[in-house]
């Protein structure tokens, strides 16, 4: 374990129970994530891929072994800590983006800054950057149900990283996308991983965006199959 | 964040405007339907309290034990100052005096013989007096048949059955043949001026009315009466507090040793009264209780329903990194403030409506005509009642109905392992 390590999991087991039984969904995993990674988790479906992304964001817990992202233990933390955790430190992205249909874009990016109970002024000008960075600013006002599928996902973008977190999860973020909107997304993330320095970790069976990746985790059936490491991922400049 | 949450709570009207609509709505329901039944359930009670019984009615104790005989040489005496007395320490009431004697009509022809005769109900009551309620609350107005209402001491009503029966027509002479109320035997002659019809049945199947004048006169009653009757000023009987009056009033001035001292009686003391006061109570009762509880199914599932449907936004807003304590407390307040501006809107609405047909009665007069021979009770007016409780009863299914659905489905969503949450956010 090293300072720059962002997630280290120890032979992590997470069973659900299934009528009177167990069911494994993740088989005594160990796994090192270091700061600034572009991460993706591949595997087909029912592999574990979601499963591992929870307990790393901390909204499910290990059935055994230890997990600690960013400097917390969370076997250690309560609920509260760990929604701090989520609120400071860390952005999600979805594949069915779960914008709030009621507000607006720049309203919508608005909400974890509110959470975090900066003051309107500094909102402001964060919501304006990373609605910017998206290339969304001609649509701030607009609410989601005009808003194409891309444009939907670049605002979950936006909102996943507009109070700057060490930490983005992406669960599919491109499975509801066409191909040039995957692309166009993926490239938007490979830019932000590269100036914010963030940490990037995706779960994914989508080939496009395998071609991005800097690490790829290869999953099936709970257990980590193989881990590589890649230099020049295919699909940068 | 609360002007964030307030500002999507305006924006969403499936959760602000549709839900404060139906709350709105149900509320109104529940308080017209019971200010609806007790209003029903008062004229009913009216009916018997005008006849018979008053709200409170204050006789001697010797007149009370043989009340049937309608004893009127056991009446009240020095009614004027008795009445003065009740007004000043129980204004809350308005008190009027009567006599109610009994005897033989005879009608005469041109050469005096008798051309028919039959027994006689008689109610002396205070019509002349200004400040007197008597015609109104006998809807006498209303239940005029024919000719006009007392004007002079020996004018008389009688009922249309009574006047068939001797086969008499306004502006005929009649013989009241009877005892005074010192058991002399008298004779008296009234001059019919109307009939009337109460439509309640068979009551005023032998039923005259004069003037207290006329009875006193008759029955050599001065400022003598039977009984001062009294009447809450709305009309309304309020039975615990007709009850708690009359046992105070006794306490203070009836002496149970003296036979002639005076006694009240709420309206429950009389003749299975009692009985109909406690069922008529209970009726309301249940049935106001079934209804609340339907209505309060039917909002506690909106508030179960509007809670669940919002699994999406709990869930990401737990991703986000609140707290599943605060967005428990935010859904909650939410149904707080959603259930208190519908229940409010209600409650006035309500109340409002149940205050017009309180004063102004749905007449099903003619309808009842119509449908029944004239020998049926029902009652031909139907009015609602603004009662206290009407003001705060519409806050148990508006709000807490509401709150209740919501924090149950809040904690259906709190007991949800939180991924759980994302799987069906997923889909
Ligand atoms: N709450 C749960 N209860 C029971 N089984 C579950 C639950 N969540 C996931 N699983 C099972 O765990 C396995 C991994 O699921 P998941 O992590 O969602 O896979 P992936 O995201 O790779 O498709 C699947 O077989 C799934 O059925
Ligand atoms: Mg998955």
């Amino acid at each position: 374990m090293t300072n720059d390590s962002v997630v280290t999991i120890q032979n992590l087991v997470k069973q659900f129970p299934v009528g009177g039984d167990f069911f494994t969904a993740l088989k005594d995993l160990s796994l090192t994530i270091n700061k600034g990674e572009f991460t993706g988790l591949i595997g087909p479906s029912g592999s574990g891929k979601t499963t591992l992304l929870n307990i790393i964001g901390g909204l499910d817990s290990p059935t055994k072994g230890k997990v600690s992202v960013l400097g917390q233990a969370l076997n250690d933390t309560s609920h509260g800590e760990r929604a701090r955790l989520r609120r400071k430190y860390m952005g999600f992205i979805f594949q069915s983006y779960n914008l709030l249909p009621v507000y607006t874009v720049f309203e919508n990016v608005e909400l974890p800054l509110i959470l975090n109970k900066m003051d309107t002024d500094e909102r402001r000008s964060m919501v304006e950057q990373a609605v910017e960075s998206v290339g969304l600013t001609d649509k701030m006002d607009s609410r989601p149900n005009m808003l194409s599928g891309g444009e939907c996902q670049r605002t979950a973008i936006a909102r996943a990283i507009v109070h700057q977190p060490a930490l983005v999860l992406a669960d599919e973020p491109t499975a509801n996308l066409d191909a040039e909107n995957s692309h166009h997304i993926m490239k938007i993330l490979v830019r932000l991983n590269q100036e914010l320095s963030t940490s990037f970790i995706f779960a994914t069976h989508d080939e496009k965006i395998m071609a991005y990746l800097r690490r790829i985790i290869h999953l099936d059936d709970g257990e980590i199959t193989e881990d590589e490491i890649i230099d020049n991922p295919k699909a940068r400049d | 964040m609360i002007r964030f949450l307030t500002k999507g709570l305006l924006r969403d009207r499936s959760r602000s405007l549709f839900p404060v609509l139906v709350i709105t709505l149900t509320v109104t329901l529940v308080i017209f339907s019971i200010g609806f039944m007790k209003g029903t359930m008062n004229s009913l009670l009216l009916d018997t309290a005008v006849i018979l019984t008053g709200h409170e009615k204050v006789v001697t104790r010797a007149y009370n034990e043989e009340s049937q005989l309608m004893p009127n040489d056991l009446a009240l005496l020095d009614v004027d100052q008795l009445i003065n007395n009740l007004e000043q320490d129980y204004p809350e009431f308005f008190w009027s005096p009567r006599i109610t004697f009994a005897g033989l009509l005879d009608v005469p022809d041109e050469n005096g013989e008798t051309k028919a005769q039959g027994p006689v109900l008689a109610l002396g009551i205070d019509f002349f007096s200004d400040e007197s309620r008597e015609v109104e609350i006998w809807e006498l107005e209303r239940s005029l048949v024919s000719g006009r209402l007392p004007e002079n001491r020996d004018d008389a009503l009688i009922s249309s059955k009574l006047a068939d029966q001797l086969n008499i027509q306004a502006g005929e002479q009649v013989t009241f043949i009877g005892s005074t109320m010192d058991n002399a035997f008298t004779t008296y002659n009234f001059t019919i001026i109307g009939t009337f019809n109460l439509r309640k049945g068979q009551t005023d199947k032998q039923m005259m009315l004069v003037d207290l004048s006329g009875a006193r006169a008759a029955l050599d009653m001065d400022n003598a009466a039977s009984a001062i009757f009294g009447f809450a000023h709305s009309l309304y009987y309020d039975d615990e507090a007709a009850v708690a009056l009359r046992s105070k009033y006794n306490e203070i001035h009836s002496d149970s040793l003296d036979i002639f001292s005076p006694f009240m009686l709420a309206l429950r003391d009389g003749n299975q009264m009692g009985s109909m006061v406690d069922i008529s109570n209970a009726m309301m009762a249940i049935m106001g209780g079934i209804f609340l509880v339907v209505v309060m199914v039917v909002l506690w599932n909106m508030g179960l329903m509007s809670g669940l449907r919002r699994y999406g936004e709990v869930g990401l807003r737990l991703a986000l990194g609140e707290s599943k304590g605060q967005v428990y407390r935010s859904m909650i307040s939410e149904a707080v403030i959603i259930g208190l501006a519908g229940t409010a809107m209600g409650t006035g609405i309500g109340i409002a409506l149940t205050y017009y047909v309180q004063e102004n009665g749905i007449d099903y007069t003619k309808g009842m005509e119509a449908l029944s021979s004239s020998s049926m009770v029902a009652p031909n007016i139907f009015y609602a009642q603004v009662t206290p409780d009407l003001f705060y009863i519409g806050f148990i299914p508006g709000v807490l109905a509401t709150v209740l659905g919501t924090m149950l489905a809040g904690m259906a969503i709190y007991k949800r392992e939180m991924a759980q949450l994302f799987k069906e956010l997923e889909t």
